[in-house]
Protein backbone atom coordinates (compact mmCIF):
# COMPACT_ATOMS: atom_id res chain seq x y z
CA UNK A 1 0.00 0.00 0.00
CA UNK A 2 0.78 3.53 -1.21
CA UNK A 3 1.72 5.80 2.25
CA UNK A 4 -0.41 8.39 2.75
CA UNK A 5 2.09 11.31 1.61
CA UNK A 6 2.35 9.18 -1.35
CA UNK A 7 -1.45 9.39 -1.89
CA UNK A 8 -0.98 13.24 -1.65
CA UNK A 9 1.29 13.77 -3.57
CA UNK A 10 -0.09 11.91 -6.58
CA UNK A 11 -2.98 14.31 -6.11
CA UNK A 12 -1.34 17.15 -5.98
CA UNK A 13 0.65 16.02 -9.08
CA UNK A 14 -2.33 15.33 -11.00
CA UNK A 15 -4.01 18.31 -9.92
CA UNK A 16 -1.06 20.63 -10.64
CA UNK A 17 -1.15 19.09 -14.50
CA UNK A 18 -4.04 18.75 -14.96
CA UNK A 19 -7.10 19.47 -13.17
CA UNK A 20 -6.49 22.90 -12.94
CA UNK A 21 -5.12 23.84 -15.98
CA UNK A 22 -7.77 21.26 -18.22
CA UNK A 23 -10.08 23.73 -15.57
CA UNK A 24 -8.70 26.99 -17.21
CA UNK A 25 -8.54 25.77 -20.26
CA UNK A 26 -12.52 24.62 -20.59
CA UNK A 27 -13.84 27.65 -19.49
CA UNK A 28 -11.96 29.31 -22.17
CA UNK A 29 -13.16 27.34 -24.25
CA UNK A 30 -16.56 27.57 -23.38
CA UNK A 31 -16.69 31.00 -24.17
CA UNK A 32 -15.43 30.19 -27.16
CA UNK A 33 -18.48 27.71 -28.22
CA UNK A 34 -21.11 29.84 -26.39
CA UNK A 35 -20.31 32.25 -29.50
CA UNK A 36 -20.85 29.37 -31.91
CA UNK A 37 -23.39 27.74 -30.23
CA UNK A 38 -25.51 31.07 -30.51
CA UNK A 39 -23.99 31.91 -33.86
CA UNK A 40 -25.59 28.29 -34.78
CA UNK A 41 -28.73 28.71 -32.99
CA UNK A 42 -29.93 32.40 -33.68
CA UNK A 43 -28.07 32.92 -36.92
CA UNK A 44 -28.28 29.58 -38.36
CA UNK A 45 -25.33 28.94 -39.95
CA UNK A 46 -21.85 27.46 -38.49
CA UNK A 47 -19.48 30.27 -38.16
CA UNK A 48 -16.11 29.47 -38.81
CA UNK A 49 -14.65 32.68 -38.95
CA UNK A 50 -15.21 32.33 -35.11
CA UNK A 51 -11.59 31.41 -34.31
CA UNK A 52 -10.13 33.95 -36.43
CA UNK A 53 -12.98 37.05 -34.83
CA UNK A 54 -11.24 36.01 -31.25
CA UNK A 55 -7.67 36.35 -32.25
CA UNK A 56 -8.82 40.27 -34.09
CA UNK A 57 -10.79 41.30 -30.54
CA UNK A 58 -7.78 39.71 -29.15
CA UNK A 59 -5.42 41.82 -31.19
CA UNK A 60 -7.08 44.72 -30.42
CA UNK A 61 -6.45 44.03 -26.38
CA UNK A 62 -3.30 43.65 -27.08
CA UNK A 63 -2.61 46.92 -28.91
CA UNK A 64 -4.66 48.83 -26.62
CA UNK A 65 -2.73 47.03 -23.63
CA UNK A 66 0.39 48.09 -25.06
CA UNK A 67 -0.51 51.78 -25.06
CA UNK A 68 -2.04 51.44 -21.60
CA UNK A 69 1.88 50.01 -20.57
CA UNK A 70 3.47 52.71 -22.02
CA UNK A 71 1.17 55.22 -20.52
CA UNK A 72 2.45 53.90 -17.17
CA UNK A 73 -1.26 52.70 -16.73
CA UNK A 74 -1.77 49.06 -14.79
CA UNK A 75 -4.34 47.46 -13.20
CA UNK A 76 -2.24 46.98 -10.11
CA UNK A 77 -2.23 42.94 -9.42
CA UNK A 78 -4.31 42.26 -12.11
CA UNK A 79 -3.34 42.49 -15.62
CA UNK A 80 -3.82 45.14 -18.05
CA UNK A 81 -5.18 43.71 -20.41
CA UNK A 82 -8.83 43.32 -18.33
CA UNK A 83 -8.75 47.27 -18.77
CA UNK A 84 -8.22 46.76 -21.98
CA UNK A 85 -10.73 44.35 -22.74
CA UNK A 86 -13.59 46.50 -23.42
CA UNK A 87 -11.99 47.98 -26.18
CA UNK A 88 -11.20 44.80 -27.95
CA UNK A 89 -14.56 43.94 -27.43
CA UNK A 90 -15.56 47.14 -29.22
CA UNK A 91 -13.53 46.84 -31.74
CA UNK A 92 -15.00 42.99 -32.35
CA UNK A 93 -18.04 44.23 -32.23
CA UNK A 94 -17.60 46.80 -35.05
CA UNK A 95 -15.22 44.32 -37.30
CA UNK A 96 -18.84 42.21 -36.92
CA UNK A 97 -21.26 44.49 -37.78
CA UNK A 98 -19.17 45.33 -40.69
CA UNK A 99 -19.07 41.52 -41.95
CA UNK A 100 -22.80 41.62 -41.15
CA UNK A 101 -23.45 44.66 -43.04
CA UNK A 102 -21.39 43.54 -46.16
CA UNK A 103 -21.43 39.96 -46.11
CA UNK A 104 -24.05 38.47 -44.16
CA UNK A 105 -26.85 40.24 -44.82
CA UNK A 106 -26.89 40.04 -48.61
CA UNK A 107 -27.04 36.36 -48.23
CA UNK A 108 -29.99 36.84 -45.23
CA UNK A 109 -31.71 38.45 -48.11
CA UNK A 110 -31.71 35.62 -50.30
CA UNK A 111 -32.70 33.55 -47.87
CA UNK A 112 -29.02 31.23 -49.22
CA UNK A 113 -28.91 27.95 -47.80
CA UNK A 114 -26.63 27.41 -44.49
CA UNK A 115 -23.88 25.56 -46.59
CA UNK A 116 -23.52 28.91 -48.24
CA UNK A 117 -23.28 30.63 -45.27
CA UNK A 118 -20.30 28.35 -44.01
CA UNK A 119 -18.56 28.69 -46.97
CA UNK A 120 -19.31 32.34 -46.64
CA UNK A 121 -17.89 32.92 -43.35
CA UNK A 122 -14.57 30.64 -44.38
CA UNK A 123 -14.24 33.55 -46.13
CA UNK A 124 -14.70 36.03 -43.56
CA UNK A 125 -12.62 34.01 -41.90
CA UNK A 126 -9.80 34.22 -44.58
CA UNK A 127 -10.22 38.10 -44.52
CA UNK A 128 -10.24 38.24 -40.58
CA UNK A 129 -6.94 36.25 -40.74
CA UNK A 130 -5.27 38.07 -43.36
CA UNK A 131 -5.87 41.17 -41.47
CA UNK A 132 -4.93 39.92 -38.14
CA UNK A 133 -1.46 39.21 -39.31
CA UNK A 134 -1.28 42.25 -41.32
CA UNK A 135 -1.56 44.39 -38.23
CA UNK A 136 -0.09 42.46 -35.38
CA UNK A 137 1.98 39.81 -36.99
CA UNK A 138 1.79 36.13 -37.27
CA UNK A 139 4.38 35.65 -34.25
CA UNK A 140 4.17 35.31 -30.84
CA UNK A 141 2.59 37.79 -28.73
CA UNK A 142 2.75 37.79 -24.50
CA UNK A 143 0.98 40.90 -23.03
CA UNK A 144 0.70 39.23 -18.89
CA UNK A 145 1.27 41.58 -16.63
CA UNK A 146 0.50 41.75 -12.67
CA UNK A 147 0.97 39.55 -10.50
CA UNK A 148 1.73 35.90 -12.06
CA UNK A 149 1.18 33.36 -9.23
CA UNK A 150 -1.30 33.39 -6.74
CA UNK A 151 1.13 30.79 -4.92
CA UNK A 152 3.82 28.96 -6.47
CA UNK A 153 5.17 25.26 -5.95
CA UNK A 154 7.94 26.04 -3.91
CA UNK A 155 5.46 28.20 -1.61
CA UNK A 156 3.20 25.42 -1.31
CA UNK A 157 5.93 22.67 -0.98
CA UNK A 158 7.10 24.70 2.14
CA UNK A 159 3.48 25.21 3.19
CA UNK A 160 2.51 21.84 3.11
CA UNK A 161 5.48 19.63 3.74
CA UNK A 162 4.88 17.54 0.03
CA UNK A 163 7.38 17.20 -2.16
CA UNK A 164 4.72 17.98 -5.30
CA UNK A 165 4.19 21.83 -5.55
CA UNK A 166 1.26 23.08 -6.72
CA UNK A 167 1.01 26.10 -8.65
CA UNK A 168 -2.22 28.40 -9.48
CA UNK A 169 -1.61 31.30 -11.17
CA UNK A 170 -3.30 34.23 -11.21
CA UNK A 171 -4.87 33.81 -14.87
CA UNK A 172 -6.50 30.41 -14.36
CA UNK A 173 -8.60 32.13 -11.15
CA UNK A 174 -9.04 34.92 -12.95
CA UNK A 175 -9.93 33.36 -16.35
CA UNK A 176 -12.66 30.79 -14.37
CA UNK A 177 -13.99 34.06 -12.49
CA UNK A 178 -14.71 35.88 -15.69
CA UNK A 179 -16.03 33.04 -17.31
CA UNK A 180 -18.99 31.85 -14.48
CA UNK A 181 -19.62 35.90 -14.52
CA UNK A 182 -20.18 35.84 -18.04
CA UNK A 183 -22.30 32.79 -18.30
CA UNK A 184 -24.39 33.68 -15.60
CA UNK A 185 -24.73 37.26 -17.41
CA UNK A 186 -25.79 35.37 -20.69
CA UNK A 187 -27.97 33.32 -18.93
CA UNK A 188 -29.81 35.37 -16.74
CA UNK A 189 -29.90 37.87 -20.08
CA UNK A 190 -31.33 34.80 -22.08
CA UNK A 191 -33.59 33.45 -19.64
CA UNK A 192 -35.15 36.35 -17.78
CA UNK A 193 -35.31 39.83 -20.15
CA UNK A 194 -37.45 40.70 -22.85
CA UNK A 195 -34.96 40.79 -25.73
CA UNK A 196 -32.98 38.02 -24.71
CA UNK A 197 -36.38 35.77 -23.95
CA UNK A 198 -37.07 37.77 -28.15
CA UNK A 199 -33.58 36.09 -29.38
CA UNK A 200 -34.94 32.66 -27.81
CA UNK A 201 -38.03 32.53 -29.64
CA UNK A 202 -36.57 33.65 -33.00
CA UNK A 203 -34.34 30.81 -32.67
CA UNK A 204 -37.04 28.71 -31.45
CA UNK A 205 -39.09 29.36 -34.46
CA UNK A 206 -38.48 32.46 -36.46
CA UNK A 207 -41.82 32.28 -38.52
CA UNK A 208 -43.50 32.53 -35.00
CA UNK A 209 -41.32 35.15 -33.48
CA UNK A 210 -41.81 37.03 -36.78
CA UNK A 211 -45.49 37.13 -36.42
CA UNK A 212 -45.34 38.10 -32.71
CA UNK A 213 -43.55 41.15 -33.98
CA UNK A 214 -40.14 40.47 -32.82
CA UNK A 215 -37.63 42.59 -35.00
CA UNK A 216 -35.42 40.06 -36.97
CA UNK A 217 -32.72 43.04 -37.40
CA UNK A 218 -32.35 44.13 -33.87
CA UNK A 219 -32.04 39.94 -33.00
CA UNK A 220 -29.28 39.93 -35.16
CA UNK A 221 -27.63 42.84 -33.86
CA UNK A 222 -27.41 42.09 -30.34
CA UNK A 223 -26.39 38.50 -31.09
CA UNK A 224 -23.32 39.57 -33.28
CA UNK A 225 -22.35 42.22 -30.14
CA UNK A 226 -22.78 38.93 -27.51
CA UNK A 227 -21.01 37.10 -29.53
CA UNK A 228 -18.36 39.49 -30.41
CA UNK A 229 -18.36 39.67 -26.34
CA UNK A 230 -17.70 36.89 -25.31
CA UNK A 231 -15.05 36.22 -28.29
CA UNK A 232 -12.59 38.38 -27.64
CA UNK A 233 -13.17 37.57 -23.97
CA UNK A 234 -12.36 34.11 -24.50
CA UNK A 235 -9.57 35.17 -26.37
CA UNK A 236 -7.70 37.49 -23.71
CA UNK A 237 -8.41 34.85 -21.32
CA UNK A 238 -6.27 32.36 -23.58
CA UNK A 239 -3.83 34.60 -24.39
CA UNK A 240 -3.06 35.66 -20.81
CA UNK A 241 -3.30 32.36 -19.87
CA UNK A 242 -0.88 31.07 -22.48
CA UNK A 243 0.32 33.83 -25.19
CA UNK A 244 -1.43 34.74 -28.79
CA UNK A 245 -0.68 34.20 -31.86
CA UNK A 246 -2.97 34.09 -34.92
CA UNK A 247 -2.26 30.25 -35.85
CA UNK A 248 -3.05 28.91 -32.25
CA UNK A 249 -6.15 31.18 -32.23
CA UNK A 250 -6.85 29.35 -35.66
CA UNK A 251 -6.64 26.07 -34.27
CA UNK A 252 -9.02 26.37 -31.29
CA UNK A 253 -11.79 26.72 -33.76
CA UNK A 254 -11.68 23.14 -33.74
CA UNK A 255 -11.97 22.17 -30.00
CA UNK A 256 -14.05 25.06 -30.03
CA UNK A 257 -16.84 23.29 -32.64
CA UNK A 258 -16.26 20.23 -30.73
CA UNK A 259 -17.01 21.48 -27.79
CA UNK A 260 -20.09 22.85 -28.91
CA UNK A 261 -21.16 19.79 -30.42
CA UNK A 262 -20.69 17.59 -27.83
CA UNK A 263 -22.77 19.52 -26.03
CA UNK A 264 -25.71 19.99 -28.24
CA UNK A 265 -25.14 22.70 -30.46
CA UNK A 266 -27.96 25.60 -30.07
CA UNK A 267 -27.68 24.85 -26.14
CA UNK A 268 -25.97 27.31 -24.35
CA UNK A 269 -25.74 24.90 -21.45
CA UNK A 270 -24.31 22.21 -23.61
CA UNK A 271 -21.33 24.69 -25.08
CA UNK A 272 -20.26 24.92 -21.17
CA UNK A 273 -20.11 21.39 -20.79
CA UNK A 274 -19.06 20.49 -24.08
CA UNK A 275 -15.74 22.97 -23.39
CA UNK A 276 -15.12 21.19 -20.06
CA UNK A 277 -15.47 17.89 -21.48
CA UNK A 278 -13.04 18.39 -24.42
CA UNK A 279 -10.66 20.33 -22.04
CA UNK A 280 -10.24 17.54 -19.68
CA UNK A 281 -10.42 14.87 -22.08
CA UNK A 282 -7.61 16.59 -24.00
CA UNK A 283 -5.44 16.91 -21.18
CA UNK A 284 -5.98 14.11 -19.27
CA UNK A 285 -5.04 11.70 -22.73
CA UNK A 286 -2.14 13.91 -23.64
CA UNK A 287 -0.64 13.96 -19.67
CA UNK A 288 2.26 11.25 -19.20
CA UNK A 289 1.62 9.56 -16.01
CA UNK A 290 4.72 8.41 -14.98
CA UNK A 291 5.28 10.10 -11.97
CA UNK A 292 2.05 9.60 -11.06
CA UNK A 293 2.17 5.91 -10.91
CA UNK A 294 5.26 6.03 -9.33
CA UNK A 295 3.70 7.55 -6.20
CA UNK A 296 0.63 5.06 -6.35
CA UNK A 297 2.65 1.88 -7.27
CA UNK A 298 4.80 -0.72 -5.49
CA UNK A 299 8.46 -0.25 -6.45
CA UNK A 300 8.05 -3.73 -8.31
CA UNK A 301 5.63 -2.45 -10.72
CA UNK A 302 7.02 1.08 -11.64
CA UNK A 303 6.36 2.14 -15.36
CA UNK A 304 9.96 2.36 -17.03
CA UNK A 305 8.08 4.11 -19.53
CA UNK A 306 6.34 7.71 -19.88
CA UNK A 307 2.35 6.41 -19.59
CA UNK A 308 0.91 8.86 -21.94
CA UNK A 309 -2.05 7.73 -24.14
CA UNK A 310 -0.99 10.25 -26.81
CA UNK A 311 1.69 12.83 -27.88
CA UNK A 312 0.91 16.71 -26.80
CA UNK A 313 1.18 17.08 -30.36
CA UNK A 314 -1.64 15.29 -31.12
CA UNK A 315 -3.87 16.73 -28.92
CA UNK A 316 -6.20 18.65 -31.77
CA UNK A 317 -6.86 14.50 -32.54
CA UNK A 318 -8.68 14.20 -29.34
CA UNK A 319 -11.17 17.11 -29.76
CA UNK A 320 -11.44 15.65 -33.24
CA UNK A 321 -12.11 12.11 -32.42
CA UNK A 322 -15.00 12.96 -29.88
CA UNK A 323 -16.36 14.89 -32.60
CA UNK A 324 -16.25 12.13 -34.74
CA UNK A 325 -17.85 9.68 -31.75
CA UNK A 326 -20.66 12.06 -30.67
CA UNK A 327 -22.04 12.68 -34.74
CA UNK A 328 -22.22 9.06 -34.55
CA UNK A 329 -23.70 8.03 -31.81
CA UNK A 330 -25.39 10.48 -30.36
CA UNK A 331 -25.46 13.49 -33.04
CA UNK A 332 -28.14 15.94 -30.73
CA UNK A 333 -25.39 16.26 -28.32
CA UNK A 334 -24.97 15.44 -24.53
CA UNK A 335 -28.29 18.30 -24.46
CA UNK A 336 -30.14 17.68 -26.89
CA UNK A 337 -28.73 20.66 -29.30
CA UNK A 338 -30.73 20.44 -33.04
CA UNK A 339 -29.21 17.61 -34.95
CA UNK A 340 -26.80 18.06 -37.27
CA UNK B 1 -69.03 47.68 -44.30
CA UNK B 2 -67.62 44.75 -42.25
CA UNK B 3 -64.79 45.36 -40.28
CA UNK B 4 -62.19 43.33 -42.14
CA UNK B 5 -63.06 42.88 -45.99
CA UNK B 6 -61.03 41.34 -48.90
CA UNK B 7 -62.46 42.58 -52.11
CA UNK B 8 -62.16 40.27 -54.87
CA UNK B 9 -58.48 38.84 -54.13
CA UNK B 10 -56.69 37.62 -57.56
CA UNK B 11 -52.92 36.61 -56.88
CA UNK B 12 -50.83 33.25 -56.14
CA UNK B 13 -47.22 32.30 -55.02
CA UNK B 14 -45.60 33.98 -58.60
CA UNK B 15 -46.83 31.24 -60.82
CA UNK B 16 -50.49 30.76 -61.75
CA UNK B 17 -52.95 32.49 -59.65
CA UNK B 18 -54.60 30.27 -56.63
CA UNK B 19 -57.27 33.54 -55.87
CA UNK B 20 -59.49 34.03 -58.65
CA UNK B 21 -61.64 36.90 -57.39
CA UNK B 22 -62.26 35.47 -53.74
CA UNK B 23 -64.24 37.83 -51.81
CA UNK B 24 -64.25 37.59 -47.76
CA UNK B 25 -65.64 39.81 -44.48
CA UNK B 26 -65.61 39.56 -40.79
CA UNK B 27 -67.28 41.54 -38.24
CA UNK B 28 -66.15 42.25 -34.79
CA UNK B 29 -67.81 39.57 -33.01
CA UNK B 30 -68.48 37.31 -35.56
CA UNK B 31 -67.14 34.11 -36.62
CA UNK B 32 -66.60 33.68 -40.26
CA UNK B 33 -65.33 30.33 -41.77
CA UNK B 34 -63.76 29.06 -44.73
CA UNK B 35 -64.62 26.06 -46.05
CA UNK B 36 -63.65 24.12 -49.41
CA UNK B 37 -62.39 21.27 -51.01
CA UNK B 38 -58.39 20.57 -50.90
CA UNK B 39 -56.36 23.32 -52.61
CA UNK B 40 -59.59 25.30 -53.17
CA UNK B 41 -56.97 28.46 -52.03
CA UNK B 42 -58.26 28.37 -48.06
CA UNK B 43 -55.50 29.13 -46.62
CA UNK B 44 -53.62 30.64 -49.42
CA UNK B 45 -56.84 33.37 -48.78
CA UNK B 46 -55.89 33.73 -45.11
CA UNK B 47 -52.10 34.11 -46.04
CA UNK B 48 -53.12 36.90 -48.38
CA UNK B 49 -55.35 38.74 -45.49
CA UNK B 50 -52.15 38.22 -43.67
CA UNK B 51 -49.73 39.81 -46.61
CA UNK B 52 -47.79 36.65 -47.20
CA UNK B 53 -48.69 36.83 -50.89
CA UNK B 54 -48.46 39.02 -53.74
CA UNK B 55 -51.99 40.14 -54.98
CA UNK B 56 -52.50 41.20 -58.51
CA UNK B 57 -56.06 42.64 -57.91
CA UNK B 58 -58.11 43.32 -54.88
CA UNK B 59 -57.82 45.03 -51.83
CA UNK B 60 -58.07 44.46 -48.07
CA UNK B 61 -59.21 46.35 -45.51
CA UNK B 62 -59.11 46.64 -41.73
CA UNK B 63 -61.75 49.08 -40.15
CA UNK B 64 -61.97 51.08 -43.38
CA UNK B 65 -58.17 51.40 -43.50
CA UNK B 66 -56.43 50.36 -46.77
CA UNK B 67 -53.71 47.41 -45.85
CA UNK B 68 -53.32 46.16 -49.08
CA UNK B 69 -49.59 46.92 -49.38
CA UNK B 70 -48.75 46.71 -45.57
CA UNK B 71 -46.15 44.38 -44.49
CA UNK B 72 -47.11 41.13 -42.15
CA UNK B 73 -45.45 42.87 -38.99
CA UNK B 74 -47.01 46.17 -39.93
CA UNK B 75 -50.53 44.60 -40.29
CA UNK B 76 -49.66 42.20 -36.40
CA UNK B 77 -48.83 45.81 -35.43
CA UNK B 78 -53.05 47.05 -36.48
CA UNK B 79 -54.11 44.59 -34.68
CA UNK B 80 -54.10 41.36 -36.46
CA UNK B 81 -53.35 38.06 -34.75
CA UNK B 82 -52.50 34.67 -36.78
CA UNK B 83 -51.87 31.84 -35.70
CA UNK B 84 -50.85 28.81 -38.11
CA UNK B 85 -51.51 25.28 -38.21
CA UNK B 86 -48.10 24.07 -37.59
CA UNK B 87 -45.03 25.01 -35.68
CA UNK B 88 -47.72 27.43 -33.72
CA UNK B 89 -45.91 27.72 -30.47
CA UNK B 90 -42.24 28.32 -29.30
CA UNK B 91 -41.81 24.45 -28.46
CA UNK B 92 -38.35 25.24 -26.61
CA UNK B 93 -40.15 28.06 -24.66
CA UNK B 94 -42.23 27.70 -21.10
CA UNK B 95 -46.17 28.31 -21.27
CA UNK B 96 -45.32 31.93 -19.78
CA UNK B 97 -43.12 32.73 -22.17
CA UNK B 98 -44.84 31.55 -25.34
CA UNK B 99 -47.60 34.11 -23.82
CA UNK B 100 -45.32 36.85 -23.07
CA UNK B 101 -43.75 36.68 -26.47
CA UNK B 102 -47.28 37.35 -28.11
CA UNK B 103 -47.95 40.23 -26.27
CA UNK B 104 -43.72 41.33 -27.68
CA UNK B 105 -45.50 44.42 -29.47
CA UNK B 106 -47.15 45.65 -26.42
CA UNK B 107 -45.50 47.96 -23.80
CA UNK B 108 -48.11 48.62 -21.50
CA UNK B 109 -48.69 46.03 -18.33
CA UNK B 110 -50.08 42.94 -19.62
CA UNK B 111 -50.44 40.69 -16.70
CA UNK B 112 -54.30 41.40 -16.93
CA UNK B 113 -54.39 40.03 -20.79
CA UNK B 114 -52.51 36.83 -18.68
CA UNK B 115 -55.10 36.18 -16.15
CA UNK B 116 -57.93 36.26 -19.05
CA UNK B 117 -55.91 34.16 -21.08
CA UNK B 118 -55.33 31.54 -18.01
CA UNK B 119 -58.81 31.91 -17.43
CA UNK B 120 -60.11 31.20 -20.54
CA UNK B 121 -57.46 28.24 -21.02
CA UNK B 122 -57.15 26.96 -17.18
CA UNK B 123 -55.16 23.87 -18.15
CA UNK B 124 -52.41 26.47 -19.48
CA UNK B 125 -52.43 28.06 -15.91
CA UNK B 126 -51.53 24.86 -14.51
CA UNK B 127 -49.04 24.04 -17.07
CA UNK B 128 -47.36 27.72 -16.80
CA UNK B 129 -44.08 26.22 -16.14
CA UNK B 130 -43.94 23.58 -18.62
CA UNK B 131 -42.22 24.10 -22.00
CA UNK B 132 -44.78 24.28 -25.05
CA UNK B 133 -43.32 21.37 -27.36
CA UNK B 134 -43.94 18.89 -24.10
CA UNK B 135 -47.78 19.24 -24.00
CA UNK B 136 -50.12 17.19 -25.96
CA UNK B 137 -51.61 18.98 -29.54
CA UNK B 138 -55.02 20.19 -28.00
CA UNK B 139 -52.58 21.79 -25.41
CA UNK B 140 -50.45 23.12 -27.93
CA UNK B 141 -53.49 25.10 -29.60
CA UNK B 142 -54.53 26.34 -26.48
CA UNK B 143 -51.24 27.81 -26.42
CA UNK B 144 -50.79 29.52 -29.89
CA UNK B 145 -54.57 31.10 -29.63
CA UNK B 146 -52.98 31.90 -25.89
CA UNK B 147 -50.37 33.43 -27.42
CA UNK B 148 -52.00 35.51 -30.37
CA UNK B 149 -55.02 36.86 -27.77
CA UNK B 150 -52.17 38.69 -25.90
CA UNK B 151 -52.07 40.98 -28.41
CA UNK B 152 -55.76 42.24 -27.86
CA UNK B 153 -55.99 41.57 -31.70
CA UNK B 154 -58.95 42.88 -33.32
CA UNK B 155 -58.88 40.01 -35.80
CA UNK B 156 -57.91 36.76 -34.90
CA UNK B 157 -57.17 34.18 -37.85
CA UNK B 158 -56.62 30.66 -37.01
CA UNK B 159 -55.16 28.21 -39.90
CA UNK B 160 -57.31 24.77 -38.89
CA UNK B 161 -57.22 24.89 -35.18
CA UNK B 162 -58.71 21.55 -34.62
CA UNK B 163 -55.87 20.06 -37.34
CA UNK B 164 -54.98 16.22 -35.68
CA UNK B 165 -56.91 16.66 -32.23
CA UNK B 166 -59.76 14.68 -31.08
CA UNK B 167 -62.99 15.45 -31.58
CA UNK B 168 -63.44 16.18 -27.72
CA UNK B 169 -60.60 18.76 -27.66
CA UNK B 170 -61.92 19.76 -30.83
CA UNK B 171 -65.32 20.67 -29.21
CA UNK B 172 -63.67 21.74 -26.26
CA UNK B 173 -61.82 24.21 -28.39
CA UNK B 174 -64.65 25.23 -30.56
CA UNK B 175 -66.46 26.54 -27.35
CA UNK B 176 -63.28 28.41 -26.18
CA UNK B 177 -63.38 30.31 -29.97
CA UNK B 178 -66.99 30.85 -29.09
CA UNK B 179 -65.74 32.71 -26.28
CA UNK B 180 -63.45 34.82 -28.00
CA UNK B 181 -65.95 36.16 -30.67
CA UNK B 182 -67.91 37.38 -26.77
CA UNK B 183 -65.15 39.58 -26.18
CA UNK B 184 -65.99 41.64 -29.22
CA UNK B 185 -63.23 40.00 -31.81
CA UNK B 186 -63.84 39.16 -35.17
CA UNK B 187 -62.62 35.36 -35.54
CA UNK B 188 -61.68 34.07 -39.05
CA UNK B 189 -60.81 30.48 -39.48
CA UNK B 190 -60.07 27.88 -41.85
CA UNK B 191 -61.54 24.40 -40.80
CA UNK B 192 -61.42 21.00 -42.05
CA UNK B 193 -64.31 19.74 -40.05
CA UNK B 194 -66.54 21.83 -42.38
CA UNK B 195 -69.82 21.02 -40.22
CA UNK B 196 -68.63 21.36 -36.88
CA UNK B 197 -67.09 24.66 -37.54
CA UNK B 198 -69.94 26.09 -39.79
CA UNK B 199 -72.10 25.05 -36.33
CA UNK B 200 -70.41 28.02 -34.75
CA UNK B 201 -69.91 29.95 -37.52
CA UNK B 202 -71.85 33.62 -38.24
CA UNK B 203 -70.57 33.38 -41.53
CA UNK B 204 -69.51 30.95 -43.94
CA UNK B 205 -67.45 30.81 -47.35
CA UNK B 206 -67.31 27.61 -49.15
CA UNK B 207 -64.28 28.27 -51.46
CA UNK B 208 -63.62 26.19 -55.19
CA UNK B 209 -60.56 26.86 -57.29
CA UNK B 210 -59.99 30.35 -55.50
CA UNK B 211 -63.05 31.84 -55.85
CA UNK B 212 -66.64 32.10 -53.72
CA UNK B 213 -68.75 28.98 -54.52
CA UNK B 214 -71.30 29.35 -52.00
CA UNK B 215 -71.60 32.15 -49.20
CA UNK B 216 -73.95 32.28 -46.50
CA UNK B 217 -74.58 32.09 -42.30
CA UNK B 218 -73.38 29.41 -41.01
CA UNK B 219 -76.87 27.27 -40.65
CA UNK B 220 -78.08 28.34 -44.05
CA UNK B 221 -75.10 26.53 -45.63
CA UNK B 222 -75.36 23.36 -43.23
CA UNK B 223 -79.18 23.45 -45.04
CA UNK B 224 -78.09 24.57 -48.31
CA UNK B 225 -78.80 20.75 -49.74
CA UNK B 226 -76.25 21.03 -52.71
CA UNK B 227 -73.68 22.02 -49.90
CA UNK B 228 -74.36 19.51 -47.98
CA UNK B 229 -73.98 17.09 -50.50
CA UNK B 230 -70.83 18.11 -52.24
CA UNK B 231 -68.88 19.53 -49.50
CA UNK B 232 -70.07 18.34 -45.82
CA UNK B 233 -70.61 14.10 -46.90
CA UNK B 234 -74.56 13.87 -47.26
Amino acid sequence: MPEITDILNAIVLFSNFVLVPAASYGAQLALGALGITLVYSILRFSNFAHGDMMAFGTMVVIIVTWGFQSMGISFGPLPTALLALPFGIVGAVVLHLAFDKTVYKFYRAKKSAPVIFVIVSTGVMFMTNAIVRFIIGPGDQRFMDGTKFIFRPREFKEFTGLSEGLALKSTQVLTLTVAVICVAALFYFLQKTRTGKAMRAFSDNEDLALLSGINPDRVVLITWIIVAALATTAGTLYGLDKSFKPFTYFMLLLPMFAAAIVGGIGSPVGAVVGGFVIAFSEVIVTYAYKKFFIYLMPESLEPSGLMQFLSTDYKFAVSFIILVVVLLIRPTGIFKGQSI
Amino acid sequence: MSYLVADNLRGGYGGADILNGCTLSVNKGEIAVIVGPNGAGKSTAMKALLGMLNLREGSVTLGGKDITHMSPQDRVGEGIAFVPQTHNVFGGMTVEENLEMGAFLRTDDFTETMEQIYELFPILKEKRRQNAGELSGGQRQQVAVGRAMMMQPSVLMLDEPTAGVSPIVMDELFDRILEVKQQGIAVLMVEQNAAQALNIADKGYVLVSGTNKHTGSGDELLADPVVRRTFLGG
